[in-house]
């Protein structure tokens, strides 16, 4: 009996074994490793934020929360709109080709309205909220700061129009995210129009 | 009474044999005889890992996994739970000590060559473990949801979405969520509290497993194996057990007794153990001015800022941890201890452990040009220690390797080299100084008087 051990078909049945034995395991892998994505309720919660800007003066920011992320909101001077172009030779990506922003903010202003600024307050790096300095040539950031924001954690520096500064670890623009102008003065953070 | 004892001992060992295996790995098991005080970190680790458990246990019990009630949950435990305060700065206090000991046992490590053949697999377990113990300890420190707790995770998950192609899925799979959120925190509890020290405790056993079979290195970096009297024992080794479970015993009443007075008098370690800016709850809105990881994170963290790029950042601090794995593969110098080794290697390492406490260091600092160049330069120290140690280590001249071990410590006078005959100068010169004048001098002068 023992000499008819066939150990060829043993080691197929063994084998076969394995690898049927793998692919299920690798299909149960599949609902153990999905559940840990967002939720349906998390991935509900984007709802568009409305802005009312009627109060805003001019070189003030406010911050709105939109799907769980600070939203800025700044006015921009006629003196700060002119610095951007001055900046082109200084920041990376001068004209967002590499960047994030709904086509009508792909312009020199990265802005609907030239002087409402509206970004998304996470850096491009590794997801701070920069801090907004809007003074001129303050001490620690050097005579030739135009104001913009500043990262505390790596050290990203941004224009005013969000654009990220050369030598720093940022690699792209600050994200604009997708608005429009509801009326006058107020604005709805998250459909770029009414139907959208 | 005794007889009773001794039947149910048999009944015991004829199903498990408890006794037998305590006696192989305790009475049995020869260790060299010249263990010095760095030897005593592994069972100090094996301690503050009890700790760990034991504490972590008990606030699991009262700590709530919730955005909106963790914060408020753990000062719940700092002030209505009764001792809860305690069982708290003990949980906190040993994270931090977990990675004092952690490192002052891979710096052992390094120094006597105990990662060398046979103990690679040994090494590579412990390296294991130590990546696992900063999983445990980042994710840990979410658990409080304070504004370090949420910026820091922030950061560390956002590394992840540095990857190319598949980054930026990959961190939202890992979070749960498109921020940190709720689903974040609860999903680093679960892991925190059952996957991570799971895994940690199988791998404690791989570690000690590997460490019984192939025995342990000695500051000699000789085997001891490969002198053994008529029985079979090794020469120069004593058992583990009363030897060095006494001695054991010893330090961890020491160390017991800094940790309580860390605990007692200094539980925030004036911001390093417990930041700041975590006494405030999670703000999604604000950044903390100053973010930094806690302090066993920061040399790895400096290396992360140093590169002015936000994949090469994380590819480079990825490469930090990597290339302590490769570490025997690295040093082709057969000598294992430092006492041998050529002082090409000792003046290596001391760069090695300069530059390493330099990053830890400017890793609390905020980013400034300066901090920022000294960051680089201390990153390619630390690099070029490993990439060139093929180099080094290979070209080296060591010094005879004695044939049996020699002291724990090397006593000043048999030292080698100008700057231990410096030192020796020194004390003699402080022979003749009347230090108690002085120090007498120096208390009445501070009492304010004379």
């Amino acid at each position: 009996m023992m000499s008819g051990v066939d150990n060829d078909k043993r080691r197929f049945l063994t084998q076969a074994a394995g690898a049927v034995g793998a692919v299920g395991t690798g299909f149960l892998a599949v609902p153990f490793l999905s559940s840990m994505k967002p939720s349906a309720k998390a991935e509900a919660l984007g709802a568009p934020v409305e802005v009312d800007i009627a109060k805003l003066e001019p070189g003030q920011r406010i911050v709105v929360l939109w799907r769980g992320k600070p939203v800025w909101v700044l006015k921009r001077t006629p003196e700060t709109l002119q610095t951007i172009p001055e900046l082109d030779g200084e920041v990376l990506d001068p004209r967002s080709d590499q960047s994030d922003q709904p086509l009508s903010s792909k312009n020199e202003a990265r802005s609907i309205r030239p002087e409402i600024f509206v970004a998304v307050g996470v850096c491009t790096h590794l997801g701070c909220s920069p801090v907004f300095r809007p003074e001129i040539a303050p001490a620690d950031l050097g005579a030739d700061w135009k104001g913009g924001f500043f990262c505390p954690c790596h050290g990203s520096k941004f224009d005013l129009a969000g654009r990220v500064y050369k030598g720093v670890p940022a690699p792209v623009n600050l994200e604009i995210p997708p608005y429009y102008f509801a009326s006058e003065n107020r604005i709805v953070v998250g459909l770029e129009g009414e139907k959208a | 009474m005794n007889r009773r004892g001794d039947a149910f001992r048999e009944w015991l060992d004829e199903r498990l044999p408890i006794g037998q295996f305590l006696e192989d790995q305790l009475l049995k098991y020869y260790a060299p005889k010249n263990f010095n005080f760095l030897y005593f970190f592994g069972s100090l680790a094996l301690l503050v890992l009890v700790n760990q458990i034991a504490t972590g246990i008990i606030l699991a019990m009262h700590y709530k996994p919730d955005a909106k009630l963790a914060f408020d949950s753990v000062e719940y435990i700092m002030r209505d739970v009764d001792w809860g305060w305690l069982i708290r700065y003990m949980h906190s206090t040993g994270a931090s000590l977990f990675f004092v000991v952690i490192y002052m046992h891979m710096f052992r490590g390094l120094f006597y060559g105990s990662f060398k053949k046979p103990r690679e697999l040994l090494w590579l377990f412990g390296m294991v473990i130590f990546v696992l113990l900063m999983g445990e300890a980042f994710m840990g420190y979410l658990l409080p949801w304070g504004q370090m707790s949420y910026w820091g995770a922030q950061v560390i998950i956002s590394l992840f979405g540095a990857i190319p192609v598949i980054g930026e899925d990959l961190a939202t799979w890992i979070r749960g969520d498109y921020v940190i959120a709720d689903a974040t925190l609860n999903r680093f509890f679960s892991l925190h509290v059952i996957a991570i020290p799971l895994a940690i405790i199988g791998l404690v056993v791989l570690h000690l497993a590997a460490l019984r079979t192939v025995g342990s290195n000695n500051p000699d970096g000789i085997e001891i194996k490969k002198n053994r009297d008529l029985v079979g024992i090794p020469k120069d080794g004593i058992p583990f057990h009363p030897y060095y479970t006494v001695k054991d015993l010893y330090v961890a009443g020491l160390f017991m007794a800094i940790f309580a007075w860390i605990v007692f008098y200094s539980p925030e370690m004036g911001g390093l153990f417990l930041e700041h800016p975590n006494f405030d709850p999670a703000d999604p809105m604000k950044t903390p001015e100053h973010i930094q990881p806690v302090w066993y994170f920061t040399p790895f963290y400096s290396i992360l800022r140093a590169i002015p790029s936000k994949l090469g950042g994380v590819v480079a601090m990825g490469a930090s941890i990597v290339v302590l794995f490769l570490l025997p593969w690295l040093d082709r110098c057969p000598v294992k201890s430092v006492r041998y080794r050529s002082p090409l290697f000792k003046i290596a390492l001391t760069a090695f452990v300069i530059s390493f406490l330099g990053l830890g260091v400017l890793g609390t600092k905020p980013v400034t040009e300066l901090y920022t160049m000294m960051a680089r330069g201390f990153s390619v120290v630390y690099f070029a220690f490993f990439l060139l140690m093929p180099i080094f280590s290979s070209v080296e001249i060591t010094q005879p390797v004695p044939e049996r071990l020699t002291e724990s410590v090397v006593p000043l006078s048999q030292r080698k080299g100008f700057q231990w005959r410096l030192i020796e100068e020194g004390i003699r010169a402080l022979e003749h100084v009347p230090v108690r004048y002085y120090l007498n001098n120096l208390l009445a002068r501070l009492r304010g008087k004379n």
